[in-house]
């Protein structure tokens, strides 16, 4: 690991100066479990680390209005037994739940999680390593196709990059609609999660739409009836481990006729993946298990598989019907 | 706390074992650290075959080497480990891992993985449960630290340490000190209600030699432990 300067901050415009002086290769920090770890790895290679994490009320959550905000430094292990998160928005306090362990989710931020990097395993095979890696490396090519790609992506995946996106809170912000508010150099500005994450495409190592020099500082997710949800995570072992297949899922119902549906995938995309061909399977519909079944294959309709993952084909549409079933027998 | 530890706060460039923990003091709980043992094991054998230098011969208290250089750009800290003040400056890129174990010669919480993914790191930072090998040591600056040396008051065990003995919750003992900082965040923090509760929220540690039975037994038998003490 090369060698860094270390700034602490506790005001925006403290964090936006430092980044300033610091120049070339500076980087924003928060609980840094992912940035610090890719670090050790070779990985990342910044220069300067400017600490965002104890910047002053940017870790409260505020419930009052029309919005729910969430500060973007409050940890993740705080955010998931919040009274009001855990009771009207269940698909997000077990997004948080499901992911990493306690230890993690008492470091790790419910900011910086949004742009938590891919867990590819020729992506982590580390700098200088024997894997090609476009995203680490552009235009050195890619290990994973026609490699070991049962963690790889069968929607979103481009020939140059088939990383899938490892996060979980993402995938059920995104069923609910959620935004972040974020400042940078040029001042403030408010985009769609979904907006934050970009598909591959011919450019892989630029995953996120935004600048080196913006914060995410809050996020803002709109007031609906969300008692009726669930975020449904299957992986390798029960507990801490990445998603095999998981499926963020609202509905809003009329007895036992669906409304309106949301439904998220993680751990078979390049990016938290919203697939809206299941959610048009079902609205207007009675919910069975065969309907429910019929939307989570639609949803991999178009999907892709490589050679060890196409078990996800059978897996993705279980899941799918699955979390609908658990969040339709949710009291509204 | 335990009172092996100076409670005077520690000088700048505080970064000896007898800083923490004085020699006499040492002498008396161990007269030879593990650590102390390879090493001098190694330099026997080295011995065997080299001449020796002079300022070996000189040099007879083993851990306590001359002030400690830091290879890269380095920051000044003030926290508390176990109670104890520590004020050092470390290399920015360290851990709070290798800050203990390399610096203070807190050896209890041990380098598992060095990725978050074992749990076997696991230590208290201002009383929550954390990964140290994924804290820089530059964010515990103004936090207190809580490590596996700090539990016992004395001779008298944590009861969560008691009970990890009790129900045989260890074979080799390497995932330990993090399965017992864990366990009793796991307590406080109310997620010890049931085996079941216990397993998901003690996921984050990992036991190779699959102790995991007598492990949740032994949170269990703390938890009980705890909230009558």
């Amino acid at each position: 690991m090369q060698s860094i300067t270390y700034t602490c901050t506790d005001t925006p415009e403290a964090a936006l100066a430092a980044f300033s002086n610091a120049g070339e290769g500076a980087r924003f920090i928060a609980g840094g479990t992912t940035l610090y770890d890719l670090m050790k790895l070779g990985i990342e290679t910044p220069a300067h680390i400017i600490d965002v994490s104890d910047i002053d009320g940017f870790d409260a959550i505020e419930t009052e209005g029309d919005t729910l905000r969430i500060g973007a430094m409050a940890r993740m292990a705080d955010v998931a037994v919040h009274p009001v998160i855990r009771d009207e928005y269940p698909v997000l306090a077990e997004s948080l739940l499901k992911a990493a362990s306690q230890q993690i989710r008492n470091m790790a931020m419910v900011g910086g999680n949004l742009l938590q990097r891919t867990r590819c395993i020729y992506f982590r095979n580390g700098a200088g390593g024997i894997s090609p890696c476009n995203k680490r490396e552009p235009g050195s090519g890619c290990a994973a196709i026609g490699g070991l790609d049962r963690g790889q992506a069968l929607l979103g995946a481009s020939s140059a990059c088939t990383a899938v996106f490892p996060g979980d809170w993402p995938v059920a912000l995104i069923a609910l609609g959620a935004s972040v508010d974020v400042l940078g150099l040029n001042g403030r500005r408010t985009i769609p999660v979904a907006e934050l994450y970009r598909l591959p495409g011919d450019t892989p190592h630029i995953e996120f739409s935004l600048t080196s020099d913006e914060i995410v500082t809050a996020i803002t997710v709109p007031k609906w009836p969300a008692r009726r949800s669930t975020y449904h995570k299957i992986r390798d072992r029960e507990s801490y481990a990445f998603a095999l297949v998981s499926a963020a899922v609202v509905l809003e119902m009329q007895g036992n006729t669906v409304l309106q549906a949301r439904v998220a995938l993680g751990g078979v995309a390049s990016i938290p993946w919203r697939a809206t061909e299941a959610e048009t399977a079902l609205v207007g519909h009675p919910l069975t298990r065969t309907r429910a079944l019929a939307a989570g294959r639609a949803a991999f309709a178009n999907a892709r598989p490589g050679q060890h993952n196409a078990f996800k084909l059978t897996l993705g549409p279980e899941v799918i019907a699955d979390a609908l079933m658990i969040a339709a027998k949710r009291i509204a | 706390m335990s009172n092996e530890f100076q409670q005077e706060p520690a000088q700048p460039d505080d970064i000896q074992a007898s800083e923490v923990m004085n020699d006499d003091q040492r002498a008396t709980f161990l007269p030879m650290t593990r650590r102390e043992t390879l090493g001098l094991g190694t330099f026997l054998t080295a011995s065997a075959f080299l001449p020796m230098p002079s300022w070996a011969q000189q040099n007879t208290t083993l851990g306590t080497s001359p002030t400690r250089w830091e290879p890269g750009t380095t920051t000044r800290i003030a926290t508390r480990v176990n109670g104890v003040p520590v004020n050092i400056n470390i290399d920015t890129r360290a851990s709070l891992l290798d800050m203990l174990r390399e610096r203070l010669e807190l050896v209890g919480a041990k380098k598992g993985c060095d990725h978050g993914q074992c749990g076997a790191c696991t230590v208290h930072v201002d009383g929550r449960r954390v990964v140290s090998c994924l804290t820089l040591a530059a964010k515990v600056d103004g936090h207190e630290v809580t490590t596996v040396e700090g539990l016992s008051d004395g001779e008298i065990l944590h009861p969560m340490q008691q009970a990890f003995i009790d129900h045989d919750a260890l074979q080799c003992g390497y995932c330990t000190p993090g399965q017992i900082m864990a366990g009793i965040a796991c307590v406080n923090e109310g997620n010890a209600m049931s085996p079941e509760l216990i397993r998901e929220y003690m996921s984050g540690n990992i036991c190779r030699c699959g102790a995991y039975v007598g492990i949740v037994r032994a949170i269990e038998d703390a938890a009980r432990e705890m909230g009558e003490s």
